[in-house]
């Protein structure tokens, strides 16, 4: 019997290595794994590369492995919200490396790495400073340039249910760079609202095929009642 | 100097965007838009987060974790909006089935340069979807205040801080003036009440050609209570 589940975080991140690279999936704090970052936190990997559209937020999940100083790269397309602070401040003293992508080329680049292709031609960023030693080609009379493909060792994912099999479906605008980030990762990792039996997700509510995921473990939200972010905070 | 104010500025916007709209909307002014729609003109609001069809902010006590704006604002959704994820948001955008953006700028060019996402000088540098909406949406509207917080012009010849995306810009709404960008440059449009198109482009660094139907801005002074003219 396949059975993808494990019992906590700290089991499911284990194999994290020195210098992987990561997937960490969520935007402006949904569908964030925090938890199996926070998890990644006390397992110790560092010289870490991180994927991610910002840069993490305070001093917990990503803003933790920023302020413990285990990141060693970041790529991302808004990396300078306030909250991004622990981020910000090892950026400033040089020890983080900084690639910056536009959002959209961000979710391209990714979901062409899970889908095995070669990189994307884009027009964002033609003309632009982004531009910077990419190579541009006219098609059918429109500049586009080029992006490459990112993978990943592992994608660290957020679902609201999730069965052994590995099936996820998400809620709302949990989905976000969950589901490309699911295909694009050696070993993908999602931690769950709740596990359910095989058969309680209908085909037609499957988001993410269990295909894609090697371990999901289910975790308490952290607060159970909604709490409203800073404004303007994204 | 009458001018309107930063809700008088999304009230115009809003009286442009007719119904059958999928638009995307900036941090700033361009989030006041939605008060000013009138109910019932079916337009669907778009974020990147992936949601088509953003309705009014969640009531206190009724918040959803899991439904919340591009700026973490608990939202809801209207009858008929869908929720997706980030490469379908961003296949909207750059695939050019949106049909309109209103963005705040820092600089606005006579051919339509944009510049609205790096100041230079700014120690973290960050793009986020800017680029792509630039790139993507066919009418990428900007909704601004006509100069900066010295006095200076933001419309100029050209741009001087970095690019989001060249010759992407076809309407300004000011705070004293709607400016279309044309193949043959700036054209006036409407003037705010009580100024005429000289005192306009004394306060742009670029030529304005007076289009031959520009008129007098039509906006009331207040809307719901809100002020509308400074």
């Amino acid at each position: 019997m396949i059975d993808k589940t494990v019992a906590s975080c700290r089991e499911a991140v284990a194999s994290v290595c020195d210098g992987a690279t990561i997937m960490m999936a969520g935007f402006g704090g949904t569908g964030v794994p925090g938890q199996l970052a926070e998890a990644l936190r006390e397992q110790g990997a560092a010289n870490l590369t991180v994927i991610h559209n910002g840069g993490g937020d305070d001093d917990n999940g990503l803003g933790g492995l920023m302020l413990d100083g285990r990141v060693r790269k970041l790529i991302a397309s808004f990396p300078n919200s306030p909250r991004a602070w622990a981020f910000r401040d090892r950026y400033l003293k040089g020890e983080i490396e900084l690639e910056l992508v536009p959002q959209g080329s961000l979710v391209e680049r990714i979901r062409a790495g899970g889908v095995g292709l070669g990189g994307i031609y884009t027009p964002t960023g033609v003309g632009t400073p982004l531009a910077a030693g990419k190579e541009i080609r006219e098609i059918d009379g429109r500049q586009y340039l080029f992006e490459k493909p990112l993978r990943a060792d592992f994608a660290f994912i957020r679902a609201h249910q999730g069965d052994r099999l590995g099936n996820l479906r998400y809620r709302f605008v949990m989905r976000n760079f969950n589901m490309i980030m699911a295909t694009a990762a050696k070993t993908v990792i999602a931690e769950v609202d709740q596990i359910v039996p095989v058969g309680t997700l209908s085909p037609e509510e499957i988001h993410t095929p269990g295909i894609y995921v090697d371990r999901l473990v289910q975790v308490e939200r952290l607060s159970g009642k909604a709490k409203r972010p800073p404004e303007g905070s994204a | 100097m009458m001018k309107l104010t930063r809700e008088g500025i999304a009230y115009r916007v809003a009286c442009e965007l007719t119904e059958g709209c999928y638009v995307n909307l900036g941090v700033g002014i361009p989030c006041l838009v939605p008060a000013f729609l009138p109910a019932g003109r079916e337009i669907f609001i778009h974020n990147e987060n992936g949601t088509l069809g953003v309705g009014p902010p969640a009531a206190p006590g009724a918040e959803d974790p899991d439904l919340v704006s591009a700026n973490r604002e608990f939202i809801t959704l209207v009858p008929g909006a869908s929720v997706f994820d980030h490469a379908a948001s961003f296949g909207m955008i750059i695939g050019g089935h949106l049909t309109h953006v209103v963005l705040g700028a820092m600089e606005v060019a006579a051919n339509g340069d944009l510049a609205n996402w790096h100041v230079p000088g700014q120690k973290v540098p960050g793009v986020g979807g800017a680029m792509d909406l630039a790139f993507g949406v066919p009418n990428v509207w900007i909704a601004m205040t006509h100069v900066n917080n010295k006095g200076e012009p933001k419309i100029l010849n050209a741009c001087t801080c970095p690019l989001t995306a060249p010759r992407c810009v076809k309407r300004i709404f000011s705070d004293i003036a709607v400016i279309d960008v044309t193949p043959g440059g700036l054209a006036l449009r409407e003037v705010v009440p009580g100024l005429d198109p000289a005192a306009v482009q004394a306060q742009t660094g670029a030529p304005l050609s007076v289009a031959q139907d520009c008129r007098e801005m039509d906006v009331p002074e207040s809307f719901n209570g809100v002020r509308l003219i400074a």
